[in-house]
This record gives C-alpha cells, structure tokens and sequence, in this order.
C-alpha cells in the first residue's frame, strides 16, 4: 500500500524510514475528516434537540411575574407580566441610537386585546417583583394576571357575600371553590359526553330503523323514540342546572394597570402565585403542568390546554400502521428473498421498492385521499352503510385510511430491513432443515422467520418513526384540528376506525402557521414537539427492549 | 508405504467385499454446476448397513456426489445431472417422488455443526415436527432414543430444555447426528464431520460411526486418510470428479490397484 503513494516533496525519498510517517500523518487526516464529518453532524443533532428540549420545558416553569412602571412623556403606567427576553432592536442608521425591548407576557388578553406587549426599555423606571401577584389559568382568554381582591359568593338568596382578599378565609376558600368546580365539570362532561351521547345515538339507531319499516308499524318505535327523548330532555335539564351553578361565584382581580376584573370561578383551571413559591413548589408545579399538559383536552384553538388527543391519536394510529405494514413488508420480503428467481427481474422490483421510499409523501396522501378513501370507503359506504349516505361513514377521511396511506408508505422500509435479515440468516441452518425433511414454508416458518425477527423489528421501528412524524398525506386523509372524541372509546362498537383523529405533527403545523394568536401558540408548539419525540423515543425503546430480548432468547435459551 | 505402516488395523470387517449389487447405486452418474461438470460417469454400489468413505483431493467431487444422494445440489441454480442414483429399488429421480420424503429416508450431517437456534429437545424432535408428529410421548421417546444412539444423552439428559448453541463444537455435531437418526432415515450421510473438531471429539464421533452402521448406511466424507481406514468398510478414492479406485478400506490403504491411489494416500499429492 505505502508504495502507491507518490513521494510529498524531493527530500522525502521512498525508503523504510520516510513512507511509514508520511502514511501516519496521512492516516490522522483522514481520523480528522471522519471524526469532522461526525462532530458536525452530532452538533446540529444535539443544538436541534437542545432548543426543542429547553423551549418545550421552559414553557411548563412557572415563571415570576415583574411588575414595569413605564413613564411615556408625564403619563406613568404599570403593567405586569412575565419577562418573556429583552432584546435589542436592529438598525442600520449609523449614530441613532441603539432601542432595546422589552417583550413580556402579560395575559388579560380579555381585557388588553393582546396577551404580549413590547416595552421601549428607556421608559421604564422601576422593575419589581411583588409576592401578591397571581396567575389565573382560566378555561377562555388565556391566563389572568393581578392582585386578588375579593372572593364574590353568591348565596341561595341571590345576596353577595364577599369575602376580602386579606381575610384568612380567602386562600381555603377559594381552593376549595376551584376544586368544587373542577369537578363539576367532570360530572357535567360525563353527562352531556356520555349519557346524552349514548342517548342520541340510540335515538339515531331507532330513526334509522324506523324508516326501514312500513308506514303502518312505525308505531312501536314511536314511542320508544319519544321516551328516550323525554329521557335526553331530563338530561339536558340537569347538565343546565350544574352548568348554571358553575357561574354563582366570582374572583375579582385589580389589574397592575389599574383595572378591576371578575372572573366566573366555573372559568378558571386553578390559581397560583408565582412570585411566593420556592424551588420545591417550582418544581413541583412544574410536574404538574406537564402532566396537565399530556392529559387535558386542548382549549382555545389548541393553544392552551393539553394534548392527550393528539398524543392518543398518534399512538392508535402509528400502533394500526405497523399491525397493516409489517404482514405486507415481511411477506413481499419473503418472496423475494426466498421464493423469487433472482435475476434482472427481481433486482428490478427492488430498485422500485427502494425508489418507492423518495416519492413525496404528499403524493401518497393524495393516493390515500383517492383510492382508499374515495374508493374503497366509497364503496364500503355503498355496501354496508346505505343507510346513513349521503353522511360518509368510511368514504371520508378517518384514522384507518391514514393507518392505510402510512402503510403503504412505509413499506419499503420493512421489505428492505426483512430482506437483509433473511438474507443473513445461515445457510448452513435452512440446508440443515431442509435436509431434515422440511418443505420450504416449514424452514422460512421454523427456522428463518425466528432468526429474522430481530430485523424484522428493526424495519418496524424505522416504519414507526417515519409515520409517526409524517403530516403532509395525513391532512388528507383524515386528520383534523380538534376531534371530539377518541378513536377509541367506552361507546360502541369501542374501536372507530372511520373517525378522523388528532395527530401531534399537524397539531404543531397547526399551532404553529394556522393559529390566530401566534405568539401565544409559540410555547405549545415547542411543548407539543417535544412530546411527539418523546412518543416516537417511547415506541422505538419498547420495540428496541423487545428485539434486544429476542436477540438474547435467540442467541441463549429456548425458542 | 509409511503412511501405511503407522495405521491401526481397520476397523471394517476383513470379511467385507466390494458388493455386485449395493444398497445405494450409482449408475453412469454426471453432473454439471451451469457449465461446469463436477462428476464423470460415476458407477458405484455402496452396501447396506456398512461404511463408506470417500476420499480425494478438495474439488474432486465427493462431496457432491454425497450431497447428490439426498438431492440436496437441487437447491443450486443452473444444476443438472445425467444417469441415475437408486436407493433400496428406488430411483431418487422419480418424478412423482417428492424430493422432502427422499430427505427424510436420507439422514445428513454437515461439515460445520449447525443446530437450530432452539433447544436441544426442539433440535431432536425438528425432523418428527415437520413432519408433523406433535405427540409428546412418542416425541419424548424418539429424542431419547437419538440422543442415546448419539451418545449425547447421559451429558444432556438434565438440560433437554437448554439452548443448543451452549454446547460445546463436539457436542454439537453428536446432536446433529441425534438430528439425523431421530427420524430413523435408512441411510447416514456425512460431509467431512470431523473436520472442525479437536481429536477427543473425533474420537468420539468415530466410535458412534462404528455403531450407528449396525442399523445405517453409512457414507462418510473425509479428508483424513487414518479417520477412512479406521471407520469404513468401503473406501472410494475420486479425482477431478471421476471415481478413480473404489473397493474395501482394507485393500486400498495396503494394495491398491492403481499407483494414483496409492500417491494420494502415501500424500504424494493432492
């Protein structure tokens, strides 16, 4: 080898001493090229997750709230919100001088139209930081920022009692009103939710029947329909009742600008005080946050509250991916690796199969869009679901045609990752089985499909991180903004595969560029990645833990 | 003639001759890989229940011959062969034999030891599996049998349900050999079964060989001379895949015909 390579300089002539330092200081360069080559690959891997990783925490640390006094001329005002950055306005004019800013989150969008507000630093004269501010974290307009006054209740005589802020009652009270209504909300949600849905649909069930049958006999359904909607009237009656009662009671606030808010305590999530609480309970409420942020349905054009649907739906949808991607990929990698005559032919298909893997993946949700959902699901429609057409059931968009479009998709990536495992199962142990008397199927069933689960898993894991991230084909066929319900869930027949779902990467394309507001969306959208990476991390890790223990029992033990 | 000299007496019976009609023959056999002929005109009969070694040179055939008689070159592309090979009084060309009960008549056992991923049990009982015997107790009974016959069973008898790749080489290639008798095949091939182990497991191997002839036909594939003359009845010598000397083990290794024979096992060439 060291004789092929051309003497650097005349000085160094080609003898036993010269070559083997220059193939050294040559071989380091190259160590330098590759390690380069890997740095600057890890760096923008480590800054890209770094900056998702610190904004979608951040926005769950319950930030101190500064209370600015800002004098305009002889006006002086104060306002007070959470310090979102200061920073420096650009300017190209040479001599003018430098204008910093002070960006804040103030809240009371209700009341100030705007929940950001920019501060010219040079009017600014006093900063503070006063431990009676609170936050409010309500169900509309976003966050409530000011000073509690008072806690307004209204008794059974329609007579206001107030209890004043500094009275020693008010902080019990008022958590124990904030809960009260917390979970009035729960019961009032399992009713109109259950109940009243339960009873629609039996309403629905029975209609549909009911035009079915002739004229004559439409009796007997008539009056089931009529007590079940006298039953439905009951219902709503009661969920109005406990709706009304979650406005009796009122929290009035004084803006740090000065004005006086009351807010319905039926309105508000909960109440806290950043500036009083220590690092434990910072970092406790930050737990909590984020809990509440994974489990609570999204509120306000999903830019406040949580993202389980979403979260849910990305699972359910990814988990149906895989169960319709890896039967398909495993058998069409069995014949070809196993069945098919290799030749021009088969290298053909898998050149197609690989290129299959850089179509757009637009252009396979407009595939979705026209052949399993109009055409499939329109046919499905026709066959089983004649009664409730025009309404679609299968021949719009729903989690199953995406499951499907994703599918398809992404099995490439199986049939190339089963293939290769096939491929390196032994020779010398299908030979063995064949010469022990086992037809072909036998041996790929009992002895190469065993060995090649662990890359059959592989390929899985690379689907499931493809489609789990994938939102471009999935606006078509049939994910959306909010989705009621789950795809999954405790009203019959359990498992709705027609229903359209939420799915993490539109929630963020969607907070992110459809939002009306969005700067207040900024945070969630950063939150909302982290938790759509966490999820993928999550599902490859379980199918990871299950190759590695496969591997092993394949490797030690009995299979 | 030192070569000669220095052997232990071989262990095929004296009395054993070159049979007329043997239980395996081969008649006018040629084969082709594509192009290439890898066997010329072969023309042997290999007794029942007795030894037979092939010998030659790396290249010269054997082996293929051997795997020819279980069809397992079926599985190369572009192979195609002239002539015929019959066992007992079948023809293992047949077309409406199916070539997975030809495998299972035909027992072999591979140069590398290669056991299934799976237990030792599951590895005895794979061949009564496929062929779908799922009774326990006969399996149980066959396992034991084999492992007995293979001399395996007093060093595995407490740890059936243990993987088999935890075994030692030796012991690997007895429970391959286990493999291969628990279906009771009629014959036993073997394609150079020592060859990857140290000499106490060929010891070993070669002590089973001597018994399992009681109940199999034996073909055995070897590149080591002492291993044929002390395990085989018969012996045949192949080169450039054309079968140059095939008679008794005892009349090739101290008189044999041909002075070519007698070079390679003198290791003059080859």
């Amino acid at each position: 080898m060291s004789t092929a390579l051309p003497p650097r300089t005349e000085s160094s002539t080609p003898g036993r001493s010269g070559l083997p330092k220059q193939a050294k200081i040559r071989g380091e360069a190259q160590v330098w090229l590759t390690g380069m080559g890997l740095a600057l690959a890890l760096t923008l891997a480590a800054f890209l997750l770094w900056v998702i990783v610190s904004n979608g925490l951040a926005v769950f640390w319950p930030k101190r709230i500064t209370e600015f006094t800002v004098r305009v001329g002889t006006q002086t005002t104060t306002i007070a919100g959470e310090l979102v950055s200061r920073r420096e306005l650009l300017t190209n004019e040479p001599g003018k001088p430098v204008v910093s800013e002070v960006h804040i989150f103030t809240g009371n969008k209700d009341v100030y139209k705007n929940a950001f507000r920019f501060i010219d630093a040079a009017t600014i004269i006093a900063e503070s930081q006063p431990l009676d501010l609170i936050e409010v974290e309500r169900l509309e307009y976003g966050n409530a920022v000011g000073y509690p006054v008072a806690l307004k209740l209204r008794g059974a005589d329609k007579k206001i009692e107030s209890i004043p802020a500094e009275d020693s009652r008010f902080p019990s009270e008022l958590n124990r009103l904030i809960s009260e209504t917390n979970d009035r909300w729960d019961v009032i949600k399992s009713l109109e939710k259950g109940k009243i849905g339960a009873n629609a649909q039996k309403i629905k069930r029975l209609e549909n029947e009911r035009k079915k049958i002739p004229a004559g006999e439409q009796g007997v359904l008539d009056a089931d329909i009529a007590k079940l909607k006298s039953e439905y009237q009951e219902l709503a009656k009661q969920a109005g009742v406990l709706r009304a009662k979650q406005n009796e009671h009122k929290l009035s606030i004084r803006l740090a600008s000065g004005e006086s808010k009351d807010i319905l305590l039926g309105k508000i999530v909960e109440v806290f005080q950043p500036n009083r609480m220590g690092l434990l309970s910072r970092i406790g409420f930050f737990f909590h946050r984020m809990w509440n942020f994974v489990s609570d349905n999204p509120r306000e054009a999903n830019t406040e509250g949580g993202i389980f649907p979403a979260i849910f739906g990305t699972f359910a949808m990814t988990l149906l991916m895989s169960v319709g991607v890896v039967p398909i990929g495993v058998l069409a990698a069995i014949y070809l690796r196993e069945y098919a005559k290799q030749g021009p032919l088969v290298r053909g298909v898998r050149i197609a199969v690989n290129n299959l893997a850089g179509v757009p993946s637009i252009v396979f949700g407009v595939f979705g869009l026209g052949f399993f959902v109009y055409f499939c699901g329109g046919s499905i429609d026709r066959l089983f679901f004649g009664d409730s057409l025009p309404t679609p059931t299968f021949g719009t968009g729903g989690i199953l045609w995406s499951a499907a479009t994703l599918s398809l998709m992404t099995v490439p990536v199986v049939i190339v990752a089963t293939e290769e495992s096939i491929a390196s199962v032994p020779r010398g142990m299908k030979e063995a089985s064949l010469a022990m008397g086992a037809s072909k199927w036998q041996t790929i069933q009992r002895i190469v499909l065993p060995a090649s689960v662990p890359g059959i898993l592989t390929g899985t894991i690379l689907a499931m991180a493809r489609g789990a991230g994938e939102v471009a084909p999935l606006m078509l066929v049939g994910v959306v903004k909010l989705a009621p319900t789950l795809p999954l869930n405790t009203e019959y027949p359990f498992v709705h595969l027609d229903q359209k779902f939420m799915h993490l990467g539109f929630h963020i394309y969607d907070l992110a560029f459809q939002s009306p507001d969005s700067e207040a969306a900024r945070p969630a959208v950063f939150a909302t990645t982290l938790f759509l990476i966490l999820l993928v991390l999550v599902m490859n890790l379980s199918a990871i833990l299950l190759r590695e223990r496969l591997r092993k029992k394949f490797k030690t033990s009995a299979f | 003639m030192s070569a000669i000299t220095s052997l232990p007496q071989t262990a095929g019976s004296v009395e054993a001759m070159k049979p007329e009609k043997g239980y395996i023959s081969v008649k006018d056999f040629d084969f082709w890989y594509g192009t290439h002929q890898t066997l010329f005109k072969v023309n042997m009969e290999m007794p029942e229940k007795q030894v037979t070694a092939f010998i030659g040179p790396s290249g010269c055939g054997k082996s293929t011959l051997l795997r020819n008689i279980k069809r397992m070159n079926d599985l190369v592309d572009g192979q195609h062969h002239q002539g015929d090979i019959t066992i007992g009084n079948d023809t293992i060309y047949h077309p409406h034999l199916e070539v997975t009960s030809l495998r299972k008549r035909v027992g072999m056992v591979f140069q590398k030891s290669n056991p299934f991923p799976k237990s030792i049990y599951e590895n005895v009982v794979y061949g009564l599996r496929v062929a779908g015997v799922n009774d326990r107790a006969t399996l149980d009974a066959a396992c034991e049998h084999a492992l007995r016959s293979s001399a395996l069973w007093e060093e595995v008898k407490d740890r059936l349900s243990a993987s088999a790749l935890g075994l030692s080489g030796g012991q690997q290639q007895r429970l391959c050999i286990a493999r291969a008798i628990a279906v009771k095949p009629e014959v036993l091939l073997m394609d150079e079964p020592c060859s990857a182990l140290d000499p106490i497991a060929t010891g070993k191997i070669e002590e089973l060989i001597l018994e399992l002839k009681k109940e199999f036909t034996v073909v055995i594939v070897t590149h080591n001379m002492q291993q044929a003359a002390r395990v085989s009845d018969l012996t045949a010598f192949f080169y450039l895949g054309k079968l140059i000397e095939f008679d008794t083990t005892l009349k090739i290794f101290t008189n044999p015909s041909l002075k070519q024979t007698e070079d390679y096992i003198t290791g003059r060439f080859g």
